[in-house]
């Protein structure tokens, strides 16, 4: 399949993808974010079509406007039943949003069951370019916050009382979000990219009991559902999202079997 | 020492406690009482400066090396580290191997004191009460604090726990001069670990020996 230049390219891309989509799956998991990680690739959609309503690219649209609607998450009360409420609500509006830009647009209606679907056909090496950096930066960041992020995501309390800046770290770990919900979505998609950002980080959680193993287990878990994903679309001509969501969720539920079958042992 | 002078607190118009003057002494294990609301909480946030004061002062000789154990942590059945991975949060990050070798010595020193080292694989979650409170006390102490604060960190545990709990403070207070602030509703226990209280009442705090508190205080 390596002989197709567009494979080629969707691998790269995509195994990019998969080990930020891993790293910060453990992050978003561990600090109760999977709603609002679900919400912001909603609210990508409607960036991605209003990118391409006004002429810019999909991604820029996307990153756009997950980017603000992320910082202004992390502005809102910490009360997080009431949170919770608006962000559903601000969520259903930007769906709406989205279809309305794309209806406003010219573009055709395949461009839009790529956006919400993804594919892996039609990336171009200029877009692989950019999903890498992205991605780099975004594994960079994170490395750098590693040790407070960590403490804060897996114990806030203790992390406020040993006196780390909680508020500056919860901003940038949102930002991070925003971005891998972006780069996510170029190949899984807009509607499916909290599986990625969600699955492997929840299955790790059953299996191994330290930071650096759950990181080690997500992203492992991350990879293989997309690389075998990759595989098994070139081969049968369906959906790569079908695979990766399907091999996510095996995993996970193998993942919860092995612990309740460790817990009555 | 931890000086308050003339300390004030308000949230908004409701006042917390006002013109407070206090001190507690490097190495004192002192008792902090008064009914739900009158303010121990918040002064403990104060200190650790997750709250600002709204006017007077709070003096500390050594800069934020607090310890802070406090009765509830956000820590379900699923949680997933275990209890020394727990407590290795607090640890800095270094890449530097005698740091690190170190670190685990530290780590490996405080699991023993604590009696937890054959709990130590255990995930958190699943530890019992008084485990959890061992746990975070674990992890205070990685942070090689100067001052441990117990808010209320006894509350939910059974009598012989408790005593085991506090047992092992009252070394840390006694064998490594740890200052103890120990919050809490239970007068027995104030009168088994220390012999000073500051008293939390209308919206003042008064220092008293252990014998005077009574029931009547914390309601
Ligand atoms: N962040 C806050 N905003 C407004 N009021 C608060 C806040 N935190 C505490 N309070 C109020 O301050 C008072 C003291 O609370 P607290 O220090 O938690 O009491 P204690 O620990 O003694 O039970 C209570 O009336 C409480 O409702
Ligand atoms: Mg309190």
């Amino acid at each position: 399949m390596f002989g197709y230049e567009f494979m080629r390219e969707a691998f790269i891309a995509s195994t990019f993808i998969a080990i930020t989509a891993g790293i910060v799956g453990v992050f978003v998991v561990s600090r109760n974010m999977s709603f609002l990680s679900h919400t912001l690739s909603e609210i990508g959609f409607a960036g991605a079509s209003f990118g391409i309503l006004i002429g810019i690219s999909p991604l820029a649209g996307m990153i756009l406007f997950t980017l603000i609607s992320s910082i202004a998450v992390g502005s809102l009360s910490t009360e997080s039943s009431r949170r919770e409420a608006s962000i559903s609500a601000i969520s259903s509006l930007f769906i709406g949003l989205g279809i309305l830009f794309l209806s406003l647009s010219s573009e055709s209606s395949s461009y839009a069951t790529n956006i919400l679907f993804g594919s892996i056909v039609g990336i171009s090496s200029t877009e692989v370019h950019q999903l890498m950096i992205l991605a780099i930066f975004v594994i960079v960041v994170l490395f750098i916050c590693y040790k407070p992020l960590a403490f804060d995501s897996f114990d806030h309390i203790g992390a406020q009382a040993s006196g780390l800046n909680t508020r500056m770290l919860s901003v940038v770990f949102l930002i991070t979000l925003a971005l891998s919900v972006s780069i996510g979505a170029q190949i899984v998609g807009s509607l499916l990219v909290f599986v990625l950002l969600t699955l492997p980080g929840a299955t790790a959680r059953y299996l191994v009991h330290s930071v650096p193993k759950l990181l080690m287990v997500s992203v492992g878990l991350s990879l293989a559902g997309v690389w075998l994903g990759l595989y098994l679309a070139f081969v049968t001509n369906w959906p790569v999202t079908f695979f990766i969501s399907a091999f996510e969720v095996i995993a996970y539920f193998i993942g919860l079997s092995y612990k309740n079958w460790k817990l009555s042992h | 020492m931890i000086e308050a002078k003339n300390l004030t607190k308000k949230f908004g118009k409701q006042v917390v406690f006002k013109d407070v003057n206090f001190k507690i002494d490097d190495g004192e294990f002192v008792s902090i009482v008064g009914r739900n609301g009158a303010g121990k909480s918040t002064l403990v946030k104060i200190l650790m400066g997750l709250e600002k004061k709204t006017s007077g002062e709070i003096e500390m000789d050594h800069q934020g090396r607090i310890g802070y154990v406090p009765q509830f942590r956000n820590i379900d059945l699923d949680y997933p580290l275990n209890i020394e991975q727990f407590m290795r949060l607090n640890l800095k990050f270094t890449l530097n191997p005698q740091k690190r070798r170190k670190n685990n010595e530290n780590v490996q020193a405080i699991l023993k004191q604590t009696n937890l080292l054959d709990l130590k694989d255990r995930p958190l979650g699943l530890a019992s009460g008084g485990e959890k409170q061992k746990a975070y006390l674990a992890q205070a102490l990685v942070g090689r604090p100067q001052v441990l604060i117990l808010d209320e960190s006894t509350a939910s545990l059974d009598v012989d726990v408790k005593v085991q709990l506090m047992d092992l403070v009252q070394k840390l207070n006694q064998e490594h001069g740890l200052t103890v602030l120990f919050i809490t509703h239970d007068s027995d226990l104030t009168k088994r670990y220390t012999k000073r209280a500051l008293l939390f009442e209308d919206h003042s705090v008064e220092s008293i020996g252990v014998d005077e508190i009574s029931e009547d205080m914390f309601e």
